[in-house]
């Protein structure tokens, strides 16, 4: 194998993919062949780097430099100048937004100074398709360590004392998880991991599994062992084309390499991996709609008890862990619960991934120690908010969460904290919304979410979160009541109180976290018929500005149900009883004299 | 409903599939997403095939495919145009540009233009959100998609 | 047994383990409104998807509300089931359902017996506060069941019964959330389907979902119509059933004052079907004994066991499923066909009438007969055997329609030569009374002895398979009995598999048979019922002078003036038929 000097890392999550990232590996590896370096540069495909807001990005090891917004184009210079040269391609350095200089290396930027990376810790760094770099970093050690040293109750009992909880929302102790399916007998087993990634606006399964998807076979390779199953099942989203065919390729691999499949590390300990696909319902995130969607069902949930690690997966005891856990799996036992135990907060250790998206200058994917606060999460690591607006709120937890506001940005996160503030975990979801961003459109955005999701099993999800929809479209077109508010509020929580599964169980999260923190935004429209975020069209009406107006007649030719009037020459005005609100007219004034208001 | 014939090649492969599965009833979804790669949606009739393959109802595999927003018994267009609908492709204005979609190309979510050219429809989140809004036609992923855009987007099928 | 001790409204109980809160409310008298959960005892039916969220409670230490149906009892529970935000939530829940439903009581088929009306009535509700969009769904009109998909909850009954318990399999859940409904594959109509139109789905609807084709209005129509004669029949277990629609005790036999109904209501004669079920036995015991002896005799080709055909439900679950053993059923129309065809030529005779003046109304407890009735082997030069089919309930709604005290009337007696019937054509009304029936004739004929007790037990009860032996004077003759489609299937892929080994098996669609059948009044869940028919049924049998098919004087002489020998050339073209494969097949 040749020894090379330098390796350049292309960012391959399907975000930069699609920016051309194929096309930038082909164009490296042609400029390499043409400088006659292939022998001492080698490019390598990684996983997500997490900075997608700067795709594609591109860096260069061992000197670290951290290339963003790379083109194709941008290849044969990378190679001429950096590698060949040794000068950094200055223009393509990412630029400090506050300080206006280049920085180089990624430790140097504010999008990672804060972040921990322990699930993430492979992603970015080896190539996800090549078993050895992963094994290069001490992959499968922990299996191997499990297998050959201990006890799956001294594994169990290490987990617990981790501290882990659920990454996928829920936040149940993993440990705990874990030792409920061990402790029922039964001959045969599972264990599942749940790849069906659905919240709105959250990759960070999608980008593990993309970039280290090993990681993941040998965490359900570990729990296969302590909960004595032998059979593994990965239910992943159809949409996630990429991970699934390095799924393949890694489950492959492990396969050849002994590290799944019969007598594992010569311990007598079978295990293997199967696929499962989604096929594109969110309730399927839901453990025992999950388990039915891969009996070939409908994905409806069922009443719990019984739980999974009872009867589960055809009937047998399952134990059903996301993506994220898994990840955080090998690293605990390698380095011991007590060095995890020590990072995050009091009742939620470890580290947390988010996908940060929505009007924040950094969109990515992070990981942080729990306990890190939103301040430091959207300002620091997000850069703060877009175009210089005002930051209004955070949702968190997706369509299960809730708009966290201005006075919560201090509040370090964690579940119960979350949970108190009246949103959630998740599984991290993050969507920063600035003061054009209307609250109540917010809820009713999610809402609709939830109408299209819900699988139709129990009457308060089926019809309740209808008619929470219902009436939050009547309240963003201006024909809500005081009334529909406190309407809205029962409704919520009885949905909350009576839906068979968790995707009921918090639905109305967005509405109630937007009534309680915004509760101004709801009465502004229903009492005043005013839209304060000018997001809800109905609410709104375009004005001309006689001084500004010219009366050039461009608006009211351009107005499609000619409700502009006016003489040449003289200011013209709109009659908002014909005007349908299109906004035709203010895109085509170039003397910026109609706004809305 | 007008019955279609299915071609008796494409048949055979989807039994093969069906066998490869062990006509096990419980690989149902798997053999589905074989059903709509090869016939590109999933017709009454082939639902019928697999409903006789897996020795299930017809009503019971009509009901997983209607369950599953990712089967389709309307065949996709030409070049399927996807809009990413996650939220943070709506905070950054994908409704605007799904509706200049729409208005181009005069279908309804859903549809597909009479000449069978494109097809619209939402998909949750491809997990590109950095790159939001996003727009993916048949493989190819557009992101950063403003309403202007559209218009060069469908010109590059034309 | 494992005991659990807990408390519900602040009353301590002790139940079983396994016991769910609401099932541990009722022992004392706690009764916690249910709308979606169903359970019929013995039936194998049980549906509790714990979808209608409507038996919420309140568990201390529990973050939400819990489903009574579907939650079972822990030790040391406490449970508060009719507390401020219970009850709360339940009412809004029920407002929600309400919310989705169409509000038609007025003319809807199902008012007045109807689950959602009566939990809406006893929870109070008086405005829907949460209004909005109501769901529309494909309806279907079949030629037995109408489907109004508007009215469907979700309550997945149906579905248990035509998948679970009859394994017909023709309904799923289709869609997701707000769109999601009961219905076929593609929403095609029931005629497409595989439907048996056992009617057990719309047995068990909460609703006026799923109801009945209502044919009383052609009858009326038939009773003005001067030019025409009409004929009515009446089948077993109509007269076990009947008295629930006016209030009277399930299991009170009402034979004479239906009779005498319907001579009230202007039928021109009022004959039973009994008369044709003991015709039915003479058919089917002799067609039994000529198989029988002839497998005796070394043929091998003859097809054993030989399977019951009165069933119509069973019958289409055959053509569906069955297709390559349709040899195997006898060849014996059904009692109500056997009716139509002998009003329409021998009594027709009788009266000098042409066929075509004749009406012949059949009144059934079963809404697969209104299907029967319709094919087209059943017609002559396109006018039917029998003209219209109608369930119980139709004729409690016709008696009602009529101003009829029903329970004032006097008993009558059924009119002759149609109407008169022995005590085996009544337990046909039951699960495990055809065989009998035919066993009473059966044994006589093939030994030559008179049976010293008619009773035979073995062959009685509510199990869904049962089988007995029944000594033949030295030859044993293998029984089996299903009823409920699901476990027919279970025998038919015995037989399918070479296994059976019966000689006889008799099959009813309907759990319980024609007592449970689809048209039968509404049970609301409540099997104690079914079981009282069952019993009011043989209690029918008891009390019958007559008790052998063949001893029926009106059938003997039914042979001597017209029809000859049973099995003979004119019984063949009249009283038997043929099948059809009516499996799918897949065009390639």
């Amino acid at each position: 194998m040749a020894k090379y000097n330098s390796h350049i890392l292309v960012c391959g999550g399907t975000g930069c993919r699609a920016s051309q990232g194929e096309e930038i590996v082909e164009n490296l590896t042609r400029a390499i062949e043409e400088n006659g370096i292939e022998n001492e540069v080698q490019v390598v495909r990684t996983g997500c780097f997490g900075f997608c807001e700067k795709g594609p990005v591109v860096k260069i090891i061992p000197d670290n430099t951290f290339y963003v917004h790379v083109s194709p184009d941008d290849a044969s210079e990378i190679i001429a100048e950096h590698l060949v040269k040794g000068r950094k391609v200055n223009r393509l350095l990412f630029v400090d937004p506050e300080t206006q200089q280049a920085v180089s290396e990624s430790k140097d930027m504010g999008f990672y100074k804060k972040q921990l990376r322990i699930a993430l810790r492979n992603c970015g760094f080896i190539n996800p398709e090549n078993i050895e770099e992963y094994i290069a970093r001490d992959g499968y050690a922990a299996l191997g360590k499990a297998l050959t040293s201990m006890t799956p109750e001294e594994v169990i009992k290490e987990i617990m004392d981790s501290g882990l909880r659920g990454r996928g929302g829920g936040g149940f102790p993993t440990g705990l998880k874990w030792d409920l399916t061990r402790k029922v007998e039964s001959d045969v087993k599972y264990v599942v991991c749940n790849a069906d990634e659905g919240d709105p606006g959250a990759f960070m399964d999608r980008s593990i599994l993309e970039g280290d998807p090993h990681s993941v076979l040998e965490a359900m390779a570990i729990n296969g062992y302590c909960t004595g199953a032998s059979n593994g099942l990965i239910y992943i989203r159809a949409e996630y084309p990429l991970a699934i065919q390095r799924l393949k390729i890694a489950i492959d691999q492990a396969r050849e390499s002994g590290l799944l499949g019969k007598d594992i590390f010569g311990t007598g300990f079978d295990f293997d991996v199967e696929m499962r696909y989604g096929a594109g319902a969110f309730v399927c995130g839901e453990e025992t709609s999950l388990i039915h969607s891969m009996e070939g069902l409908r994905g409806e949930p069922t009443v719990k008890p019984p739980f999974p690690s009872e009867k589960g997966y055809k009937g047998k005891p399952t134990n059903v862990n996301n993506v994220e856990t898994y990840a955080n799996i090998p690293v605990i036992l390698l380095k011991g619960s007590e060095w995890f135990s020590r990072i995050g907060s009091e009742k939620s250790k470890g580290t947390k991934v988010f996908a940060l998206a929505g009007k924040v200058n950094n969109v990515g994917l992070i990981e942080v120690p729990m306990g890190t606060t939103l301040r430091e999460v959207i300002f620091d690591i997000g850069g703060g908010i877009k175009d210089g607006k005002k930051f209004k709120a955070v949702q968190t937890g997706g369509p299960s969460g809730g708009c966290l506001t201005e006075k919560h940005l201090d509040i370090p996160i964690d579940y119960d904290n979350l949970l108190q503030c009246g949103s959630m975990m998740g599984s991290g979801g993050m969507i920063v919304m600035d003061e054009d961003d209307c609250m109540v459109s917010m809820a009713k955005f999610y809402l609709d979410f939830t109408v299209e999701e819900s699988c139709g099993k129990c009457a308060p999800c089926r019809i309740g979160n209808k008619r929470l929809y219902e009436m939050l479209d009547k309240i963003t077109k201006g024909n809500g009541t005081e009334e529909d508010l406190a309407r809205l509020r029962n409704l919520s929580n009885v949905i909350k109180d009576t839906s068979l599964c968790g995707l009921g169980q918090t639905s109305p999260n967005p509405v109630l976290s937007t009534m309680e923190n915004f509760p101004e935004e709801y009465l502004a429209h229903v009492k005043d018929g005013k839209c304060p975020a000018g997001q809800c069209r109905s609410l709104m009406e375009y004005v001309i500005d006689e001084d500004k107006c010219v009366g050039c007649t461009l608006c009211s030719r351009v107005c499609p149900v000619d409700a502009i009037s006016g003489d040449k020459k003289m200011p013209h005005v709109i009659d908002v009883s014909v005007c349908i609100k299109c906004g035709a007219c203010m895109e085509k004034c170039k003397f910026g004299a109609i706004s809305v208001q | 409903m007008a019955n279609i014939k299915l071609p008796a090649n494409k048949v055979q492969e989807l039994k093969d599939v069906c066998e490869k599965f062990n006509h096990d009833k419980g690989e149902l979804i798997n053999v589905l997403h074989a059903a709509q790669g090869i016939f590109g949606y999933l017709p009454a009739e082939v639902q019928e095939l697999v409903a006789d393959q897996l020795n299930v109802s017809i009503a019971h595999v009509y009901g997983v495919v209607s369950f599953y927003s990712f089967f389709t018994m309307i065949p996709k267009g030409e070049h399927p145009i996807s809009i990413c609908m996650g939220t943070a492709c709506y905070v950054r204005g994908a409704e605007k540009v799904l509706d200049e979609f729409k208005r181009l190309l005069n279908v309804k979510v859903g549809e597909t233009t009479p000449d069978g050219m494109f097809s619209v429809s939402c998909l949750r989140c491809v997990g590109a959100c950095g790159l939001a809004p996003v727009v993916t036609v048949g493989e190819k992923v557009y992101g950063r998609v403003s309403p202007e855009d559209v218009k060069g987007i469908l010109a590059e099928y034309k | 047994m494992e005991i659990v001790k807990l408390t519900i409204d602040n009353k301590p109980v002790v139940v079983e383990k396994g016991t769910t809160i609401l099932e541990a409310a009722k022992t004392i008298g706690v009764n916690i409104p249910s709308l979606c959960y169903m359970k019929l005892e013995d039936m194998d039916f049980e549906n509790k998807p714990g979808g209608c969220r409507v038996c919420v409670v309140e568990v201390e230490g529990r973050r939400n509300l819990a489903p009574a149906c579907k939650s079972e009892v822990t030790e040391g529970m406490v449970v508060n089931t009719h507390s401020v935000r219970v009850v709360n939530a339940r009412r809004t829940v029920m407002e929600l359902i309400l919310s989705d439903h169409p509000a038609e009581c007025l003319t809807c088929a199902k008012s007045g017996k109807c689950d959602l009306q009566t939990l809406a009535q006893d929870l109070g509700i008086r405005e829907i506060r949460y209004e909005g969009e109501q769901s529309h769904y494909k309806g279907d009109e079949s030629p037995a069941i109408i489907r109004e998909m508007d009215k469907c909850i979700m309550c997945r009954r149906c579905e248990t019964a035509c998948n679970e318990v009859q394994t017909v399999g023709v309904l799923s859940g289709i869609n997701r959330g707000f769109e999601s409904v009961v219905a076929t594959a593609f929403e095609m109509d029931l005629d497409h389907s595989a439907c048996t139109y056992c009617g057990q789905c719309v047995a068990v609807c909460p609703t006026g979902a799923l109801t009945e084709r209502d044919s009383t209005n052609k009858v009326l129509d038939a009773l003005m119509d001067p030019s025409k004669t009409v004929v009515v029949q009446t089948a077993p277990a109509v007269r076990a059933a009947l008295g629930e629609e006016f209030g009277m005790e399930p299991g009170t036999l009402v034979t004479g004052k239906m009779a005498s109904s319907l001579r009230k209501l202007g039928f021109d004669y009022v004959f039973d079907t009994d008369f044709a079920a003991d015709l039915t036995i003479m058919e089917e015991g002799t067609e039994l004994l000529g198989r029988l002896n002839k497998f005796l005799k070394g043929d091998k080709d003859v097809k054993l066991p030989i399977l019951t055909s009165c069933c119509p439900a069973w019958v289409n679950f055959f053509e569906h499923n069955f297709p390559e053993m349709k040899e195997i059923p006898s060849t014996a129309k059904s009692p109500q066909q056997m009716f139509g065809a002998i009003a329409k030529t021998y009594f027709a005779d009788q009266l000098k009438k042409k066929r075509e003046d004749l009406v012949v109304v059949s009144v059934m407890p079963c809404l697969a007969k209104k299907y029967e009735v319709s094919r087209d082997e059943f017609k002559v030069n396109g006018d039917p055997d029998v003209n219209i089919s109608i369930s119980t309930r139709e004729l409690g709604q016709m008696i009602r329609n009529a101003n009829i005290d029903f329970a004032a009337l006097t008993d009558e007696d059924f009119d002759r030569p149609l109407g008169e019937s022995t005590g085996a054509s009544v337990i046909f009304g039951t699960t495990g009374g055809v065989i009998e029936a035919a066993v009473r004739t059966a044994y006589e004929i093939q030994t030559g002895q008179e049976l010293e007790k008619v009773d035979f037990h073995e062959l009685r009860g509510m199990e869904g398979i049962r089988e007995a032996t029944i000594d033949f004077a030295g030859l044993p003759i293998r029984i089996g009995i299903a009823h409920g489609l699901g476990n027919a299937r279970k025998l038919l892929e015995d037989i399918k598999a070479g296994k059976s080994e019966f000689h006889a098996i008799e099959i009813m669609a309907c759990p319980g048979g024609c007592i449970g059948g689809g048209g039968q009044p509404y049970h609301h869940g409540n099997v104690e019922i079914l079981k009282k028919r069952q019993q009011a049924i043989y209690a029918e049998d008891a009390g019958k002078t007559l008790r052998k098919s063949h001893d029926n004087p009106y059938i003997k002489k039914l042979y001597e003036e017209f029809l000859g020998e049973p099995c003979g050339h004119k019984s063949h073209d009249l009283l038997h038929t043929y099948y059809f494969d009516k499996k799918k097949k897949i065009e390639i």
